[in-house]
């Protein structure tokens, strides 16, 4: 879940890193006295979710308030990444002398935190990697242990800085690591760290990922930096499809159903569980069907959850037709599932032997699953049908429809 | 609306006998029976569908007082 | 043989009186498992369909030999309870719960290479030996588990619980059981990884071949590439690489929560090149997981 740049920067002076003047900013006149605040050069950036502002042109600088009141206006505007700017954050603008770059990530591999650090800043720091190893440490350290200097220390010192400069840096990287730690976050980052010509360290951006996992412990803190419990802060922002989704899936706490990514095809999913269904939008596409959606069920379910899923999937214009597929189920029962799909069917006015294209959930309560669907004279097979040929058969009936 | 594909059968000694209904309101794991202040049984339409066929209603109640009917068979 | 576990390996269930957990440790217990013990902390003295709970993990490594420990609690208290396993001396731990912080995760991780002992999850669905033993919810009730899973030699591993169920049932409809299967966890985090429980695969005589379902996202596909290369590993590798469709939507997560491609070397794409290049083979669907296993194991012989 990424934070806006003014709200990583919220976050960082709670806990004291150095930062310049500033003003979040939603109109031109805000930006103008945000600007004469200030009382010198500023830049101006769009506040977007998305790399790549200063390509677009999102980022600008302007010396005087009524300059920075006219660029708040030029770069307003502007989409980066498919995403419109939320605001424009008015920073004091000051001459560089230097630029760092300092990261803390995990490393899924060693199973561990990692801090990189570089004296080559301001850049894309994986290119910085390839192209000049030896101005890049990554230094891991221990869940357990205490966070103490010497880890920031070490990794600074290791791309050669020393002097000054390395005590200087060394608190505040050291710092970025107790927020990544203290806060749950995937990607805690300043890119880029730097020294002003006055000798002053300053951070000039960040960006800090928060892991999704932990937003109920954070709760008090998302709420002070104003973000709501219905941002999802996925790499676009969700469809009222979606939401009612999630909507669906809060309904009550039995199983998952409603989890819902929305596609423009014809062919509604109601499909589980994580991997399965990762299997069978793979085998749905591979065989040119048009998916209207993703979804993952799993977890049993209760029948009204996967009912008002059912008949959601259903709401969606140009939606004849769902396939219902599983893999091997051993929690989530069949009978529960098909009881759901076909009350959803029924409440939605169509007939479930029509609207169900195939329905293939072998395993847990399938002998009364299987009579469930007989009845209801909807399309179904065992696991004697894999779940690639299951999704060929919901494709070709909606080809021949 | 009644079920689509549970429904629930109790005879009406059992129904009366406050006891039974309220063990009844107790074991369902999905709410299907419910005890009314006066004690009477009432069962909740909407949960029938809900029903995971665990027959601890069929074992709470004396033997064959409570039926669960399966309406696909 | 098998690896992990087998018919004598004993352990206990954390969370025991919890909804799932008594669940699975009936189906445990109904296909032969050997759980000598439960926690659930103000419980002691009740029991589950016979194992006696208690209230501290050392309440029952004091008195009996515990190989492993099922932790089946809320995603707030699970670091406790892995901790608290691992500093009573249990070298093997199943962690069911899903939604942990990353955070907690590691440091379970670290206490657990600290304490030398393993950890499987978080996230998954556990162990299973077919014919031997089954620790953690794979496979569900006794019967459907023996519907699903055979004993053979063929090794499986599964970012996805219920995957590891589907490829084991394809299998043995195809005439081919498994050693030992393990649902290693869906996180961005885990205990353990394919590269890590190769070694135990390699030296375990009943295995001869390995069955892999993969997703996108993190670098453990790489990480078993490797390792195949820098062991020389006598076990043909057929790999099943699911969410293709995810290389077209950066920074989306879908299935589990390690699910997301967020570089190049998190996509399918990639990963496949990485497995292909280590000789593994990729299926295209799971149907064909069975033959193409044949066919390298005719060319082992």
């Amino acid at each position: 879940m990424r934070f806006y740049e003014y709200e990583s920067k919220a976050l960082f002076a709670r806990h004291g890193l150095p930062l310049g003047q500033s003003g979040v900013a939603d109109s031109a006149v805000h930006a103008r006295e945000i600007a004469h605040r200030i009382g010198r050069p500023v830049v101006l950036k769009s506040q977007v979710l998305s790399g790549g502002r200063m390509k677009a042109g999102a980022v600008k600088f302007a010396d005087t308030p009524d300059e920075a009141a006219q660029i708040y206006d030029e770069i307003f505007p502007i989409i980066v990444g498919g995403q419109k700017a939320r605001s424009i954050l008015v920073e004091e603008k000051s001459p560089i002398a230097q630029e760092y770059y300092a990261g803390v990530t995990w490393d899924g591999r060693r199973k561990l935190p990692v801090l990189i650090f570089s004296d080559m800043g301001g850049i894309d720091i994986e290119e910085v990697a390839e192209q000049h190893p030896d101005h890049v440490s990554k230094t891991h350290f221990s869940t357990i242990l205490p966070v103490t200097p010497r880890i920031a220390k070490e990794a600074i010192a290791a791309t050669g800085v020393t002097g000054g400069a390395l005590n200087k840096l060394t608190p505040i990287v050291s710092k970025l690591i107790d927020i990544f730690l203290e806060y749950d976050l995937t990607l805690a980052e300043i890119n880029p760290l730097v020294r002003l010509e006055d000798g002053r360290f300053v951070v000039l951006d960040g960006h800090v990922d928060m892991e999704a996992e932990a937003r109920d412990q954070h709760a008090k803190l998302l709420k002070e930096l104003g973000i709501g419990p219905e941002e999802t802060r996925q790499a676009r922002p969700p469809t009222d499809f979606e939401i009612r989704g999630a909507e669906v899936d809060a309904s009550d706490h039995r199983g998952v159903a409603g989890n819902v990514v929305e596609f423009d095809g014809n062919l509604g999913l109601i499909i589980g569980a994580g991997g399965g269904s990762l299997t069978l939008f793979d085998a749905v596409r591979s065989q040119g069907g048009h998916p209207a959606n993703y979804c993952e069920i799993g977890g049993n379910p209760s029948v009204n959850k996967t009912c008002e899923l059912t008949k959601l999937v259903l709401s969606k214009p140009g939606v004849e037709k769902i396939a219902v597929m599983m893999n091997v189920v051993s929690n989530t029962r069949v009978d529960i599932v098909a009881r759901g799909v076909i009350k959803g069917c029924i409440e939605a006015g169509k007939d479930p032997s029509e609207t169900i294209a195939i329905f293939r959930i072998p395993g847990a309560w399938e002998e009364e699953g299987f009579k469930i669907l007989a009845k209801h004279k909807v399309d179904y097979c065992d696991r004697s049908v894999s779940m690639y040929d299951a999704a060929g058969r919901a494709v070709a009936k909606m080809k021949s429809a | 609306m009644p079920g689509l594909f549970i429904d629930v059968k109790v005879s009406d000694k059992a129904a009366k006998d406050t006891a039974v209904v309220a063990k009844l309101a107790e074991v369902c794991p999905v709410d299907i029976f419910a005890q009314d202040q006066g004690g009477a049984l009432r069962i909740v339409e909407e949960n029938l569908d809900e029903c995971v066929l665990c027959d601890l209603c069929m074992s709470a109640a004396p033997s064959n007082s409570v039926e669960v009917v399966k309406l696909y068979e | 043989m098998s690896i992990l576990i087998n018919s004598e390996t004993t352990f206990i269930v954390q969370g025991i009186t919890g909804r799932e957990a008594v669940n699975l440790t009936r189906e445990n217990l109904d296909y032969g498992a050997k759980i000598v013990g439960g926690v659930t902390p103000g419980r002691a003295g009740r029991d589950v369909y016979g194992v006696q709970v208690y209230d501290c993990v050392r309440d029952i490594t004091a008195k009996t030999r515990v190989d492993g420990s099922v932790v089946c609690v809320p995603p707030r208290f699970t670091r406790d309870a892995v901790f608290e396993a691992l500093e009573n001396g249990i070298k093997l731990i199943v962690v069911v719960t899903e939604r942990i912080p990353r955070k907690e995760v590691a440091q379970m991780i670290e206490l657990a290479s600290l304490r030398g002992a393993r950890i499987i999850g978080p996230n998954c669905l556990g162990i299973i030996s077919p014919g031997e033993a089954k620790m953690g919810g794979v496979g569900g009730p006794a019967a459907n588990t023996k519907t699903a899973y055979s004993k053979g030699s063929i090794g499986v591993m599964s970012r996805s619980g219920g995957m590891t169920t589907e490829i084991a049932s394809t299998l043995t409809a195809a005439g081919m059981g498994q050693s030992t299967a393990v649902s290693i966890g869906g996180d961005a985090i885990i205990g353990t990884s394919y590269a890590e429980l190769m070694p135990l695969f390699e030296a375990d005589p009943q295995t001869k071949a390995i069955a892999i379902y993969s997703e996108p996202g993190g670098r453990m596909e790489a990480e078993l590439a490797e390792w195949i290369q820098q062991h020389n590993s006598r076990l043909p590798i057929v790999a099943f690489m699911a969410g293709r469709f995810m290389d077209e939507m950066p920074g989306m997560r879908f299935g589990h929560a390690g699910t997301i491609v967020e570089g190049k070397a998190d996509t399918t794409a990639e990963k496949i090149k990485r497995m292909k290049e280590a000789g593994i083979a990729v299926a295209e669907r799971i149907s064909d997981i069975p033959k193409m296993l044949q066919e390298r194991l005719g060319e082992v012989k």
